[in-house]
């Protein structure tokens, strides 16, 4: 594990720095004021959607998704299921800042992100959010850590701290001996492990996984699985977004869409 | 309250500079072969810019065929006064003391009224011994240095004569035929309404002055004491001046004042042509005809980066929904693909001024010219490129901008 990451950042500071920020209880209704010294309660959510809706202009206009809520707090392992079209894709891209619901509020670390500007909106997504995807998006004519280092390009950290956070995120996926190979000499687990790698470098308050296991082979899902795992108990925030039973029945918490509708299914009902 | 929940946002998104170009150079690099074929064009409208500006300068500071050393060399001093003549007695020495005066004299043509003029005492006007044709002029001995006479028999005369007003002549071959005086034994004299003049020497040419040819010349203090000053109105008193090699444009300027500090205007110097106009003009429809192709070469490079980088833009939209993902902005996305047409611009224009260079110093080699590149077309050259790559960039670069981070990672 990197020593230059910590799981979860401390609750305390952060969020007495969001109350003073943002000014007043309007904002955070559930959070009270903190005194110094006092150990925080009940940290934000990381991700809390209330009520959130998206509906596609038409003619006809599609509801893509009602009235979503849902609360994600920290060191939650939570996988979303359904079928195709119904809904998953535009719920990871409300939950990772590539869209805007049409209506209701979301929160993302105690920020209400509805009213952001786009430019702040970005800011965060790069800041808060490590994204992985189906594939992969590794850059083939970058090397491993030069594809991890990609993330640090537009947060601001210095170039030269760069290569050693990214080399200790590899290592951290057990990536690290591929460290200087290119992505098209290494097999898919290598590459989505390189991905998570890249996703995790900028110490992200969730990792927004969108079906990870998609493009890999059963056994190498396993070995991935197991990371995720590990990742969870080092104190991640997962949210991974999949039709696949077997990544589902790893999360702690499942939650199924269809047709735009989101339930929570009681733990252990998807086996 | 917005003001406050912004400042709750704590980072920003940066692109910073070294990132910029390091990402913008990966781009190029990917694909070593589509970059060095999209600057092609470019290459080549830079290239043939240079080269047509090149060879057009080159070309034209080329000394023209009918550069002549002689006339190059020669400067001529002319009375403009009112009467008399207008160069001091001392004319010579002050313009030979001018840095890159080789010889100077004055002369003149003699104004004699209906002179008799023979080779013995004895010719009278009706005679037809009488030479009364023959031109009669005054020259300093500089004068007679300057016009480099070639000596065929006796030699010219020298200060020495002219500051004493000694009775000598030196003939030119015409009047030398005219008077019958072919050798100098006999010592043989001219009369020139009775008054004799030792002939000291017959010339056989001469490089400046051709007119000496055809007369008698004697010293101008011998004329200064004997006969009337020349009108300046009809045939004045002139000054020739040998300079060295490319210093006459700056003698020509400096001679009236040298010779008259309290009245210049007396005196007109008349420079030979500056040999710059005497460069062949190289054909400028020409070199404007090779002006447009370079022109079209550039829009051509221009359309071809457009294409190139719009193509680039499609195949790695999943690489831009990434960054977007990554926490690049729109305008980053932009900046990139805008930096890495500009640079491709720029390499192309390196590239084709290189050669363009080569061209011109490859084509004066073959013709012995002496190259002549003006910093002011070369220099800018690579920026031309630059500015070509960056336009090129504009419209691929604001798609990029524009494409949707979701769908863009949904690939």
């Amino acid at each position: 594990m990197g020593p230059t990451m910590p799981p979860v950042p401390d609750p305390g500071p952060d969020l007495t720095t969001q109350i003073l920020e943002l000014g007043g209880p309007g904002d955070v209704p559930a959070a009270p004021i903190l005194k110094p010294g006092e150990p925080g309660p009940e940290p934000p959510p990381v991700l809390d959607l209330d009520g959130v809706s998206r509906v596609y202009p038409g003619p006809p206009a599609v509801a893509a998704l009602r009235a979503a809520t849902l609360r994600v707090t920290r060191g939650d392992y939570l996988a979303i299921v359904g079928p195709s079209g119904s809904g998953k894709s535009t719920l990871l891209n409300l939950l990772g800042l590539l869209d805007r619901p049409t209506s209701g509020t979301y929160r993302l670390d105690g920020v209400d992100v509805s009213g952001l500007a786009e430019r702040e909106r970005t800011a965060l997504r790069g800041g808060r959010i490590g994204f992985v995807f189906q594939s992969f998006h590794l850059l083939p004519h970058r090397t491993a850590v030069e594809n991890v280092m990609l993330a640090q390009v537009y947060n601001g950290r210095p170039r030269r701290h760069r290569r050693a956070a990214a080399l200790a995120a590899l290592g951290r996926v057990e990536v690290g001996h591929r460290a200087y190979a290119l992505p098209t000499t290494m097999s898919g687990g290598e590459r989505q492990r390189v991905a998570i790698a890249r996703a995790l470098v900028n110490e992200p308050a969730i990792l927004l996984c969108d079906e990870p296991t998609g493009n890999l082979d059963s056994a190498t899902s396993l070995r991935l699985l197991g990371l995720f795992d590990e990742l969870h108990a080092a104190g991640l925030t997962i949210v991974v977004i999949t039709h696949d039973a077997t990544v589902a029945e790893r999360a702690r918490r499942v939650v199924r869409i269809v047709d735009g509708r989101m339930d929570e299914l009681p733990a252990g009902a998807v086996r | 309250m917005r003001l406050r929940r912004r400042r709750a946002i704590p980072e920003r998104s940066v692109f910073r500079l070294p990132d910029l170009i390091a990402e913008a150079v990966a781009g190029i690099l990917q694909r070593p072969a589509r970059s060095v074929l999209t600057t092609l064009g470019t290459v080549l409208g830079v290239g043939a810019f240079v080269a047509v500006l090149g060879l057009t300068s080159t070309a034209t500071g080329q000394i023209g065929k009918h550069f002549d050393a002689l006339a190059e060399t020669t400067v001529t001093v002319t009375d403009a006064g009112e009467s008399g003549v207008s160069f001091p007695a001392d004319a010579d020495q002050r313009i030979n003391r001018l840095n890159g005066v080789v010889a100077s004299g004055v002369y003149w043509n003699v104004p004699l009224r209906r002179p008799v003029i023979g080779s013995a005492p004895d010719v009278r006007a009706e005679s037809r011994g009488n030479a009364a044709d023959l031109p009669v002029y005054a020259a300093s001995a500089g004068a007679l240095a300057a016009a480099k006479p070639a000596v065929r028999t006796g030699r010219l005369f020298d200060a020495f004569h002219d500051k004493r007003g000694e009775h000598v002549v030196v003939l030119g071959p015409a009047a030398a035929g005219r008077l019958n005086i072919h050798q100098l034994s006999g010592r043989p004299a001219v009369f020139i309404d009775g008054r004799p003049f030792t002939v000291v020497g017959i010339i056989s040419d001469t490089e400046r002055l051709p007119e000496l040819l055809l007369g008698i010349v004697l010293p101008r203090a011998t004329a200064e004491d004997l006969y009337p000053a020349p009108d300046p109105a009809v045939n004045p008193a002139k000054m020739v001046i040998e300079t060295r090699l490319g210093a006459a444009q700056l003698i020509a300027r400096q001679a009236p004042v040298a010779l008259r500090p309290d009245g210049a205007g007396l005196l007109r110097a008349v420079p030979p042509p500056d040999p710059r106009s005497l460069r062949d003009d190289v054909d400028t429809e020409l070199s404007g005809l090779f002006l447009a192709l370079a022109g079209i070469c550039l829009v051509i490079g221009a359309v071809s980066i457009t294409n190139t980088t719009l193509v680039a833009v499609m195949e790695r939209v999943g690489e831009i929904g990434l960054r977007r993902a990554l926490g690049a902005r729109p305008r980053h996305v932009a900046g990139q693909f805008l930096t890495e047409s500009t640079v491709l611009g720029a390499l192309g224009g390196l590239t084709g001024t290189a050669l363009g260079v080569g061209v011109v110093l490859a084509v004066a080699l073959a013709r012995e010219w002496t190259v002549i590149l003006d910093p002011a077309t070369v220099l800018p050259a690579p920026v031309i490129g630059a500015l070509t790559g960056m336009l090129a960039g504009l419209y691929p670069a604001l798609r990029a901008a524009r494409t949707e981070p979701s769908e863009a990672l949904r690939r």
